[in-house]
C-alpha cells in the first residue's frame, strides 16, 4: 500500500509547488481534462495491488481462523514440517466466561474453575470455548492470539498455545459497562509441572463452584480478587450458555438449546 | 379514582428532583454557565428587538439557502459540545495513571464517551453536510429551491430539536453509557434501565426521520430540477455526490429507525428481539446497526469528496480531470458500501469465508476511493494553483486522508482485526478519515462558498491559523493513538495501570489542545470577518473564478436564485458561459412563483421533541397528549392551502437592476 501511498503524498507536495500560481514558468492547460491512459494506470494500479491483497487476505484468514484447531506448532518452531500436535499432544479445554465484570475460567478435564487468573502449559494447543453472563465482552491476550467476542448465549471459540513460559496481560476489549476498566486478568504460561501444581493449589482449594454459588458469582462486582474452585457442577458451561440456569428464564420448551446453534 | 400518586405518576412518570445533577460539580458548574451565557444570549436578541427577525426570515424560512445556513450553524454550535466532550476525554486519559482514577468517574466517563461520539455523528457531521448540500445544490442544478420547501424546514427542526434532547440529557437525568452504537444487551433494559439509553433512542429517532425527508428531498430536487441542458453527465461533482449521499440515506436510515423501533420495543414493552432470554439474540441488534452504520460514514465522506472536486477544480483554474471516472466512482463507492458491513465485528465468530468476503469487500472500496484521490492529483498536475483556504484544506484532506485509507485497508483484513479491533489504532483510523476527510471538507466547503452565503470572504489569516493548529493538532492527537493501539491498547478505558503508557496520552492530549486553538481560531475567523465584512466584500458573485452555475448569481444570491432558470451546455457551465461571454439579462422579467414561509416544521418538530421528551421520562398523559397535537397540527398544516406566492416582475427587476449598478460600481 506504501507503494500508492508515498508517491500520492509526494505528488501532492510537489505538484502543489510546481504549479502554483506565481511559477509562470509551469506549462498551463486548463482544459486538459482526460487521458485515456492515465485513467488506465489509475485504476489499474490500485485493482492490482487489492488482487494481490485480496489473495493474502484470503489465505490468512483461512489460515489464522481462531476456530481452526492448531495443526502446526506454530510460531516457536515456524519451519518445522506439519507437526500434527493434535495426534501427539492432547488439547487443554478452556471453557470461558465474562462476568460483569470479571472472567471465570472453568478447566473441564482437571474440574477446576478460577476467577481472574488463567494459566496454560507451554506448548501444548488450547481450545477456548467462550461464552458471557450477561453483556458482551471480548476475550483477548495479545501475547497469545488475537480477541475473540464473549456473548451471552452463544459460544464462541478460539484456538491458541502460548510457546514462552511467562505471566502476559489479559482483559476485556469490548466495552462492557462501570467496570470494563478493571477487567484485567493474569495469562500465565508455564512448564507441564508448574501447571501441575498451578491446577493442585485450585483443586485444594475449599471452595466448589455450583450452580446457586455461579448465579451469586455472577452479580455485578468489580476489582474481585483471584477464586479458585476445587470442583465444579457437571454441565455448568453448558447451563451458562444455554442460559437455562434458575434466574434465567428461556423459552425451553420448543426451542434448540443456544449451544447447538454456535456462530459460525 | 385516580389517587394524586397515580395521578403524578401519570403526569412525570419517572421525572423527579434527583434527576437533576446537583450532585455532579462539573455538571452544575456547566449548567451554570450554559444558564448565564443563555441568558446573555436571549437578552441580547430581546434587547436588539431580533424575535421577530429571527422567527419571519430564518425559523419559519423555507429558503433553501437559509435552511442550509441554519444547519451549518447547528453543526458548528454541536461541534462545541462535541469536543468539550473530547477535550475531558482526552484529559482523563492523561492523568488517569498508576493508582490514580482520574476526575471522571466511569458513571460519567462513559457517558461523555457515549455523547462524543453520538454528537459528531449525528449532530455535527449530518447538519455540516445536509447544510452544505441544501445550501449548495439548488444553486448548482440553476433551482430556485428544493422540490418540497415546506419538508426542508421540517427536517432540520427535527434535526435540531434531536440535538436538543441530547443537550437537555446533561442536565435532566443522563445520557447512554453504552458507546454511540448501544449495543444491546448493554443497552437492553436489564443493564440500562435508567433515562440514557432512551434519550439516545428517541433524539436519534426524531433526527434520524428528519435526516430521511431531506434525503428524499434533495434527491427528488436533483432529479427533478435541474435546470435545462444539464443532463446526468453534466452535473457538477458536488451535486452527484450529494445525490448518491442522499441515496444511500434514504436506503439506510430507515433501517437504523427499524432498529431502534426494535430496540425501544424490547425496553418500553418487553418484547424481546435482542435480549438474552426468550429467543432474543443481540447479534441481529449488531448487524443492523452496521446496515445502517457503514453507509453513514459514506453518507459523510461522499459530499467532502464533492467538496474537494470542486475546490481542487475551481482553484487550479482548470476542468477536473476524469470527470466520468470520478462519477463512476462515486456511484461504485455508493453500491460497496452496502456489502462491507460485517468488517465492523470479524470478533463476533463469523467463519473465516464470510470474513474474507467482507475483508475483500472493503479494500475493494479502496479502489475507486484511490482513483477519486489521482483525479484531483492530476486536476492540480499543469494548473494554476491559488492557495486561497479551501485549497489549504484539499491539501491537507490530501495528505491526511491516504494515510486513513491506508490503515482502514489494513484494518480490512481480518487477521490484522483480531488483533486491532476495538483498540485505540481504530479510533485513530476513524478519526483519521473523519476528520482529515469529512471535517477537512466541510471546514474546506464553508470557505468556499460562505462569500456566497454572505457576499464577503472569510479572514484568510485567522482561517491559515485555524487550518494549521487543525493540521498539526490531528497529527498530535492521533498518531499516538496508533502507536498505542498497535501496543494493545483498548479504547474507552477509564485508567490505566502501565505507567509507560502515559506519555502518549499527554502528547494525545496535546494535540487536541492545538485543535482547540483550531477551533477557537475558527471562531475568530468569523467574528473578524463579519467586523471586516466591508473591505472583505464580494460585489462580483464569483469571488473565486468559480466554474458551476452557484457563481453566476449575486452574493448572497436573491430569494429566487436565478431571474432566468439558465441553459446549460458543459458540466463546467459557469466556465462556458463566462467563456462565451455571457451578458445577464437586464428586462423582460417576469413574476417568479415562490413558497411562502410556515411556521409549522417548527411546531411539529417541537411536539415531536416533547412526546420524545415525555417518552424517556415515562410520562404516559403528556406523551398521549403532545403526539394528539403533533397528528393535530400535521393535519392543520396540510389543509393549509396558502403556500405559495408571486414575486411580482417589477421587484425582480428592482433586485436586478440593483445588482447591475453594484456590478457596474465596482468595474469603475
Amino acid at each position: 500500500m506504501l507503494l500508492v501511498i508515498v508517491p500520492v503524498i509526494a505528488l501532492t507536495l510537489l505538484f502543489a509547488w510546481r504549479y502554483r500560481k506565481s511559477n509562470t514558468r509551469a506549462t498551463y492547460a486548463p482544459d486538459w481534462d482526460h487521458s485515456t491512459q492515465l485513467e488506465l494506470v489509475i485504476w489499474a494500479a490500485p485493482l492490482l495491488i487489492i488482487i494481490a491483497l485480496g489473495a493474502v487476505t484470503w489465505i490468512s484468514t483461512h489460515t489464522l481462523d481462531p476456530y481452526r484447531p492448531l495443526r502446526k506448532a506454530d510460531a516457536a518452531h515456524p519451519r518445522s514440517a506439519e507437526v500434527t500436535v493434535a495426534a501427539t499432544v492432547k488439547p487443554l479445554t478452556v471453557e470461558v466466561v465474562a462476568l460483569d465484570w470479571k472472567w471465570l475460567f472453568i478447566y473441564p478435564e482437571q474440574g477446576i474453575a478460577v476467577v481472574n487468573d488463567l494459566a496454560a502449559p507451554v506448548d501444548v494447543p488450547i481450545t477456548f470455548k467462550i461464552t458471557a453472563s450477561a453483556v458482551m465482552n471480548s476475550f483477548y491476550v495479545p501475547a497469545l492470539a488475537g480477541q475473540i467476542y464473549a456473548m451471552p448465549g452463544m459460544q464462541t471459540q478460539l484456538h491458541a498455545v502460548i510457546n514462552h513460559a511467562g505471566d502476559y496481560e489479559g482483559f476485556s476489549a469490548n466495552y462492557s459497562g462501570a467496570g470494563f476498566s478493571d477487567m484485567r486478568f493474569k495469562f500465565h504460561g508455564m512448564t507441564a509441572s508448574d501447571f501441575a501444581r498451578w491446577v493442585a493449589t485450585a483443586q485444594a482449594s475449599a471452595q466448589a463452584l455450583d450452580r446457586d454459588g455461579y448465579l451469586q458469582l455472577e452479580q455485578p462486582s468489580e476489582h474481585d480478587p483471584i477464586r479458585r474452585y476445587a470442583k465444579v457442577s457437571p454441565g455448568l458451561f453448558a447451563a451458562i450458555v444455554d442460559r437455562s440456569l434458575a434466574g434465567h428464564q428461556r423459552i425451553a420448551a420448543r426451542m434448540t438449546p443456544v449451544a447447538a446453534r454456535e456462530p459460525r | 379514582m385516580i389517587t394524586r400518586s397515580e395521578m403524578s405518576q401519570l403526569l412525570l412518570g419517572r421525572l423527579s428532583w434527583d434527576a437533576i445533577p446537583f450532585h455532579e460539580p462539573i455538571l452544575l458548574w456547566t449548567f451554570v454557565a450554559v444558564s448565564l451565557g443563555g441568558a446573555a444570549l436571549l437578552g441580547a436578541i430581546t434587547y436588539y428587538r431580533l424575535w421577530g427577525v429571527l422567527w419571519r426570515d430564518w425559523f419559519t424560512s423555507i429558503d433553501h439557502k437559509k435552511i442550509g445556513i441554519m444547519y451549518v450553524v447547528l453543526g458548528l454550535v454541536m461541534l462545541l459540545r462535541g469536543f468539550a466532550d473530547a477535550l475531558m476525554m482526552r484529559l482523563q486519559q492523561a492523568v488517569a495513571f498508576g493508582g490514580s482514577l482520574g476526575y471522571l468517574p466511569p458513571h460519567h466517563y462513559d457517558q461523555i464517551f457515549t455523547a462524543h461520539g453520538v454528537i459528531m455523528i449525528f449532530f455535527v457531521a449530518m447538519p455540516l453536510v445536509t447544510g452544505l448540500m441544501n445550501f449548495v445544490v439548488p444553486l448548482q442544478i440553476g433551482a430556485r429551491d428544493v422540490a418540497f420547501p415546506f419538508l426542508n424546514n421540517f427536517s432540520f427542526w427535527m434535526t435540531t430539536f434531536g440535538a436538543g434532547l441530547v443537550m437537555l440529557s446533561l442536565f435532566v437525568g443522563e445520557f447512554a453509557r453504552t458507546g454511540w452504537l448501544a449495543y444491546p444487551p448493554l443497552s437492553g433494559i436489564a443493564s440500562s434501565p435508567d433515562v440514557g439509553v432512551d434519550y439516545y433512542i428517541w433524539s436519534l429517532q426524531i433526527a434520524g426521520v428528519g435526516t430521511l425527508l431531506s434525503g428524499i428531498n434533495l434527491i427528488a430536487t436533483i432529479i427533478k430540477m435541474r435546470a435545462p441542458g444539464m443532463t446526468l453527465m453534466k452535473m457538477p461533482v458536488f451535486t452527484w455526490t450529494a445525490l448518491c449521499t442522499n441515496i444511500l440515506i434514504v436506503a439506510a436510515f430507515p433501517v437504523l429507525t427499524a432498529v431502534l423501533v426494535l430496540l425501544s420495543l424490547d425496553r418500553y414493552l418487553g418484547t424481546s428481539f435482542f435480549t438474552n432470554d426468550l429467543g432474543g439474540n443481540a447479534m441481529m441488534y449488531v448487524n443492523l446497526i452496521w446496515i445502517w452504520g457503514h453507509p453513514e460514514v459514506y453518507i459523510l465522506i461522499l459530499p467532502a469528496f464533492g467538496v474537494f472536486s470542486e475546490v481542487v477544480s475551481t482553484f487550479c483554474g482548470k476542468r477536473l480531470f476524469g470527470y466520468a471516472s470520478m462519477v463512476y466512482a462515486t456511484v461504485v463507492i455508493t453500491i460497496l458500501s452496502y456489502l462491507v458491513w460485517l468488517h465492523h465485528f470479524f470478533t463476533m465468530g463469523s467463519g473465516a469465508s464470510v470474513n474474507s468476503f467482507f475483508g475483500i469487500t472493503t479494500m475493494i472500496i479502496s479502489i475507486p476511493t484511490g482513483a477519486k484521490i489521482f483525479n484531483w492529483l492530476f486536476t492540480m498536475y499543469r494548473g494554476r494553483i491559488r492557495f486561497e483556504l479551501p485549497m489549504l484544506w484539499t491539501l491537507g484532506f490530501m495528505i491526511t486522508f491516504v494515510i486513513g485509507g491506508m490503515t482502514g485497508v489494513l484494518l480490512a483484513v481480518p487477521p490484522a482485526d483480531f488483533v486491532l479491533h476495538n483498540s485505540l489504532f481504530l479510533v485513530a483510523h476513524f478519526h483519521n478519515v473523519i476528520i482529515g476527510g469529512v471535517l477537512f471538507g466541510m471546514l474546506a466547503g464553508i470557505n468556499y462558498w460562505f462569500p456566497k452565503a454572505f457576499g464577503y470572504r472569510l479572514d484568510p489569516f485567522w482561517g491559515k491559523c485555524s487550518f494549521w493548529f487543525w493540521t498539526i493538532g490531528f497529527y498530535f492527537a492521533f498518531m499516538p493513538l496508533y502507536v498505542l493501539g498497535l501496543m494493545g491498547v483498548t479504547r474507552r478505558l477509564n485508567h490505566f495501570e502501565d505507567p509507560s503508557l502515559q506519555i502518549w496520552f499527554q502528547l494525545a492530549a496535546f494535540g487536541a489542545v492545538l485543535i482547540l486553538l483550531g477551533i477557537g481560531s475558527l471562531i475568530m475567523q468569523l467574528l473578524v470577518s463579519y467586523l471586516r465584512r466591508e473591505s472583505l466584500r464580494d460585489t462580483t458573485g464569483d469571488p473565486w473564478d468559480g466554474r458551476t452555475l452557484e457563481w453566476s448569481t449575486s452574493s448572497p444570491p436573491p430569494a429566487y436564485n436565478f431571474a432566468f432558470t439558465p441553459r446549460v451546455y458543459d458540466n463546467d457551465t459557469w466556465a462556458d458561459m463566462k467563456k462565451s461571454h455571457y451578458r445577464r439579462p437586464r428586462e423582460g422579467f417576469i413574476p417568479i412563483h415562490m413558497p411562502r414561509n410556515t411556521g409549522a416544521g417548527f411546531v411539529i418538530a417541537a411536539l415531536c421533541a416533547a412526546c420524545g421528551f415525555a417518552l424517556i421520562w415515562h410520562m404516559w398523559l403528556p406523551a398521549a397528549v403532545t403526539f394528539v397535537a403533533m397528528l393535530v397540527a400535521t393535519i392543520a398544516h396540510t389543509c393549509n392551502y396558502d403556500r405559495d406566492f408571486y414575486i411580482p416582475a417589477d421587484e425582480v427587476a428592482r433586485v436586478e437592476s440593483a445588482r447591475t449598478r453594484v456590478m457596474a460600481a465596482a468595474h469603475v
